[in-house]
């Protein structure tokens, strides 16, 4: 296991150094979660919908839609000169090249989050306040679910010649249950309901992670291999 | 980690792959031993890439299959992959990477016990330690294969599997990679080189074989004279 989790960080590293020297995708992706938060505000009308009543669902489409822009460079960077083959010839187990970039992943989709949050409260005048902890607990297991199964399909577009396009054709139907678990929940919190209303919510999210960070890293083997 | 002189260190039999329709190998044996090198040639579209990612793991056959040191090489078995190296058309380098980053990733990827003091050998070994920390991005074609040998030498791999390792290099970076070579065999290791142009390695190799339409079209030990080879080649392709 040591071994299986020091391959795995050492892969993540390579990513982040990867990215940090040239920011590309990162940057694409908090420009573009900003530039959604601004469309939002501008197109809404507050004279009919209270911002806390729209800031969740805005929040979670904010946050997907920058976690697609920063997931589609997750084996994007493997293209280039075969670096993926050079990876798999490797005596590396591919679940561990697998948990490498789904912790690299995580890691951006984190930075895009980090961002976004501050602008989407400043844009919406939503104060957080007391509800903040449990935002930052749901946006771990709702991001950990839809970043597994976005490294998986990441790695199976990337040898097709519409990579860029294919990844939110086939990811977003995988987002809806952890969306819809992480909207609900959001809005609970910023109404200020108890913990107890958002049992069930918290429960399938926490079940869709356990469920599809298994099956991927089982499935993922296959998925690299020519 | 050397192998009985008589065992092949590596070993490949029946080995078939088709893309859809297209029958690229029809069924390919070959065995090499420590200290042998293989030189394979061949036309456009023989399969000779294609060999060499089959037997180095990278694809799977739809028949036959590989042996590294007898056991048979599969996904589930990542160990037998450490004994080999492949110098391929890509480079496997990371461009916004310098070759050093480069080769730390990889000796790490291997478990090297000190990937910064083995990253400086293999940069020093192809004579591209003053570039280490130059972006691979800004390497010149040579300089690039440079950086792609020292990948592949860098973890001592017991066979390397080299797809015309001579592309960029200049005259002097040649006559250094040759020798590079000749130490690998006479440190045991077996090579097998494919290329458009034998003459580049012919005194090194200890055998020779021509692949033509998926199937050996020649295999035997290397010929003295490399003009009656070339002219059996021909005759061989064509035919």
């Amino acid at each position: 296991m040591g071994e299986f989790l020091r391959l795995a960080v050492a892969i993540a590293a390579k990513d982040i150094r990867l990215e940090l020297r040239s920011r590309t995708a990162l940057l694409s992706a908090i420009v573009f979660s900003a530039l959604v938060l601004v469309v939002f505000n501008f197109a809404r009308d507050p004279t009919a919908l209270a911002a806390v009543d729209l800031a969740p669902s805005v929040l979670w489409v904010t946050f997907a839609f920058g976690a697609v822009i920063a997931l589609n460079r997750a084996f994007y960077v493997e293209r280039e000169n075969a670096a993926l083959d050079g990876i798999l010839l490797a005596p590396v187990p591919r679940s561990a090249l697998y948990v490498g970039k789904l912790l690299a992943n995580l890691a951006f989709v984190t930075v895009v989050e980090a961002v976004a949050l501050p602008l989407f409260v400043l844009f919406f005048n939503v104060g957080l306040g007391h509800a903040l902890p449990g935002i930052l607990a749901v946006t771990a297991l709702a991001t950990l679910g839809f970043v597994a199964v976005g490294t998986i399909f990441s790695a199976m577009v990337v040898r097709t010649r519409f990579a860029e396009l294919m990844l939110p054709v086939l990811l977003l139907p995988f987002m809806v249950p952890p969306l819809v678990g992480a909207v609900q929940v959001t809005a609970k919190l910023l109404a200020g309901r108890p913990l107890s209303e958002m049992l069930g919510w918290l429960r399938l999210l926490t079940l869709f992670d356990v469920v599809f960070v298994t099956l991927c890293i089982l499935v993922f083997p296959a998925v690299v291999d020519e | 980690m050397t192998a009985p002189a008589d065992a092949p260190l590596l070993s490949a039999h029946g080995l078939v792959r088709a893309f859809g329709a297209l029958q690229v190998l029809r069924g390919v044996d070959l065995e090499v031993r420590a200290g042998e090198m293989l030189a394979v040639a061949g036309p456009n579209g023989a399969g000779k890439t294609t060999l060499l990612r089959l037997l180095a793991g990278l694809m799977r056959p739809n028949s036959g299959e590989v042996r590294v040191r007898g056991r048979r090489l599969s996904r589930d078995d990542p160990s037998a992959r450490r004994s080999i190296g492949l110098l391929s058309h890509h480079t496997f380098l990371y461009d916004d990477l310098t070759p050093a980053e480069n080769l730390q990733f990889t000796a790490r990827l291997y478990g090297l016990p000190d990937p910064a003091a083995a990253t400086r050998a293999a940069l020093e070994e192809v004579g591209l330690a003053g570039r280490a920390d130059t972006p691979v991005r800004h390497l010149s074609r040579g300089l690039l294969q440079r950086a792609a040998i020292a990948r592949a030498l860098l973890h001592q791999p017991d066979i390397l599997l080299l797809d015309e390792p001579f592309t960029g290099l200049d005259a002097p970076a040649a006559d250094r990679f040759r020798a590079l070579l000749a130490s690998q065999l006479a440190r045991g290791r077996a090579l097998i080189l494919v290329s458009h142009h034998l003459a580049e390695a012919w005194e090194l190799a200890t055998r020779v074989a021509v692949l033509a339409r998926g199937r050996w079209a020649l295999e035997s030990a290397r010929p003295a004279d490399l003009a009656a080879f070339h002219a059996r080649y021909a005759e061989l392709v064509s035919g």
